[in-house]
């Protein structure tokens, strides 16, 4: 239950609860005593962190989540350049040999402005959220989204830059993005035009690529550089409502990132690399209240952390598979 | 234990309280600033829509009461679909300019004019959300807008004159298809010329008219009574002086922007007016 809970509380951007000592176990505690016992020297981490990085695997899971990103996105581009009608349409809306998918908040925006339910849409929606809820709801954001793509590029040449002292890092309430998701809705429910899809820039890119592109990409460019200028991955963070919806769909998504309290070092490079690095809160020492924890639905499954991670306390888990099997 | 944890740190928020607060509303000031600012350039999309600044001819089907697309820019996804699917490649999609209009199918018809070579309206078909309405099945019954010979002095016909060659020049990339010469491909308009005592290519490649004669014939397209157009939309009409005739438009007229796109005159004589249908002047 408090995973359903605390998933909510993330996506509306409210602080981690720290657990009250009382409230954390006791077999906990004592690995949690165990462990400042045997504090982690500098050089001892070093060592950890040095080793991993020779790891091949590395980045396996970045490897892997970018692959599919391009190949699905150029699925998009090839269908229609070669007519061969495997992926027509693009990412807000599209059909897979003939069968009908939408964007979930593509298809909220219009059904709040259009005010019909359109059966086709309804197919399409269904197919898709039943898709996400398998596959992790937010897992769209990092292995589907392009914006996500390039967001992350410009992100390298953000902390290249902010290292040097060339870009700062405004930090917002992470509240402001329920705030958007709702004004959004209103506004489409109230105008009656999907007002949010002029400016998204994941409808804007899918058409590019398929399209061709178009003066649209000046405003994909203006967001790049307050991101790396000003805010690191601000859009993604602060303002997309396309995250809430697919976080909302996370939040019974079986599909998740697990912590392992025993092994980690609480060293926090995790949350270093994460772009929501508030559901990595509880890899602070003292906050993890199980042996296990699910990491929220505002994760996006992108598995930089599992990657990153010189403990490996940090892996995916289906939820029900590992008793199925 | 206890007792330390719980009073060791008291002082210390005390000192913080007034920075933390402080932090706090910076916080808050950036992240309204980030709102007013994101929500502004959200609405500046509606700008567009004043004096329908976007307005343009849509697809067939495209919802549309009267003046107003308001129903349509709503009800689009703005996947292309339709772009995809369309035989002569008539569908272009609106840019960031056209504001809530962004990624909204429309038609440039004195570039590409849509000729219904595709018989079934595939664009109608392939729209998930019913922007283009799946109410209607035939070419007759769409309403884009409604042809009006905006410049009979231009005009081949008026003038009484012939018309010999490719309709818009032999650089023009305009499809059409032409069943005498492939009935399932669109050919480039350039690859078509006409050898015409006196111009009337308006009338002769009409898609409603081809239709018509089709039906005349006992032949209606794809073997289906339902493709024949009740009425017609354009015929020539003898001028009072003698010389040359006039195209006069008539209440079958869909709007598809074919007689737009093949008036060899410059600019074009006859022209689609998106405000106006066979269903309302």
């Amino acid at each position: 239950m408090s995973y359903f809970v605390d998933s909510l509380r993330q996506l509306a951007g409210l602080k981690p609860v720290k657990p009250a000592p009382e409230q954390i176990p006791i077999p906990i505690q004592l690995i949690y005593k165990e462990k400042r016992k045997t504090p982690l020297t500098r050089e001892a981490l070093r060592a950890a962190e040095d080793g991993h990085a020779r790891s091949p695997s590395r980045h396996k899971w970045r490897n892997r989540r970018w692959i599919t990103l391009i190949v699905v996105n150029l699925l998009f581009v090839v269908s229609y350049v070669l007519d061969v009608q495997l992926v027509e349409g693009a990412l807000t809306a599209s059909r897979v040999i003939g069968f009908h998918l939408a964007d979930l908040n593509s298809a909220l925006q219009v059904t709040l402005a259009y005010k019909h339910i359109v059966i086709n849409l309804l197919i399409g929606t269904l197919t898709v959220l039943v898709l996400w809820i398998l596959l992790g709801g937010r897992t769209f954001c990092s292995w589907v989204c392009p914006y996500h793509l390039v967001a992350e590029w410009a992100e390298s040449l953000h902390l290249w830059l902010a290292k040097r002292g060339w870009a700062i890092d405004i930090q917002l309430h992470r509240s402001v993005r329920a705030v958007f998701y709702v004004i959004f809705a209103l506004l489409a429910l109230l105008t009656g035009y999907t007002v949010f899809e002029t400016i998204s820039p994941t409808g804007i890119l899918s058409r590019a690529l398929i399209y061709g592109p178009g003066l649209a990409l000046l405003w994909i460019l203006a967001l790049l550089a307050f991101e790396v200028l000003l805010s690191r991955r601000a859009w993604c963070r602060y303002v997309c409502p396309i995250g809430i919806t697919y976080g909302l769909v996370g939040v019974v998504s079986p599909l998740r990132v697990q912590y392992n309290m025993q092994s980690c070092h609480h060293e926090g490079d995790c949350r270093k690399i994460c772009m929501v690095p508030h559901v990595l809160d509880v890899t602070i020492r003292g906050r993890a209240t199980g042996l296990t924890t699910d990491i929220g639905a505002d994760c996006t499954r992108c598995g930089l952390c599992v990657d990153i991670c010189p403990t490996s306390s940090l892996s995916f888990k289906f939820k029900g598979l590992e008793k199925a099997l | 234990m206890k007792d330390t944890s719980t009073a060791q740190p008291k002082p210390k928020p005390r000192r913080k309280t007034k920075k933390l607060r402080e932090q706090g509303r910076r916080e808050f000031l950036r992240s309204t600033a980030l709102l007013v600012g994101m929500v502004g350039a959200s609405l500046a999309g509606l700008i567009p829509l004043i004096g329908q600044a976007n307005a343009r001819l849509r697809p067939p089907g495209a919802l549309k009461d009267r003046l107003d697309e308001q129903e349509f820019l709503s009800a689009c996804i703005k996947c292309g679909q339709c772009v995809q699917v369309c035989p002569v490649e008539a569908i272009k999609l609106a840019d960031i300019t056209d504001g809530v209009g962004i990624g909204v199918p429309y038609i440039e018809a004195r570039d590409q004019a849509c000729d219904f070579s595709c018989d079934g309206l595939q664009c109608v078909l392939a729209c998930p959300t019913g922007a283009l309405t799946h109410d209607i099945d035939y070419p007759a019954e769409t309403r884009m807008g409604f042809a009006r010979l905006a410049r009979p002095g231009r005009c081949l016909a008026v003038r009484g004159q012939p018309f010999k060659g490719a309709a818009r020049g032999t650089d023009h990339p305009g499809l059409l298809r032409f069943e005498a010469v492939d009935r399932w491909n669109p050919i480039p308009l350039a690859e078509h010329p006409f050898d015409l005592p006196l111009c009337d290519l308006c009338v002769r490649l009409c898609p409603i008219e081809i239709r018509i004669a089709q039906c005349d014939a006992g032949t209606p397209p794809s073997g289906d009574p339902n493709q024949c157009p009740p009425l017609h939309a354009i015929r020539m009409q003898p001028m009072p002086t003698g010389r040359g005739t006039i195209p006069v438009v008539e209440d079958g007229c869909v709007g598809c922007g074919v007689c737009e796109m093949v008036c060899p005159a410059e600019p074009a004589a006859i022209v689609v007016d998106i405000h106006r249908s066979a269903d309302f002047q």
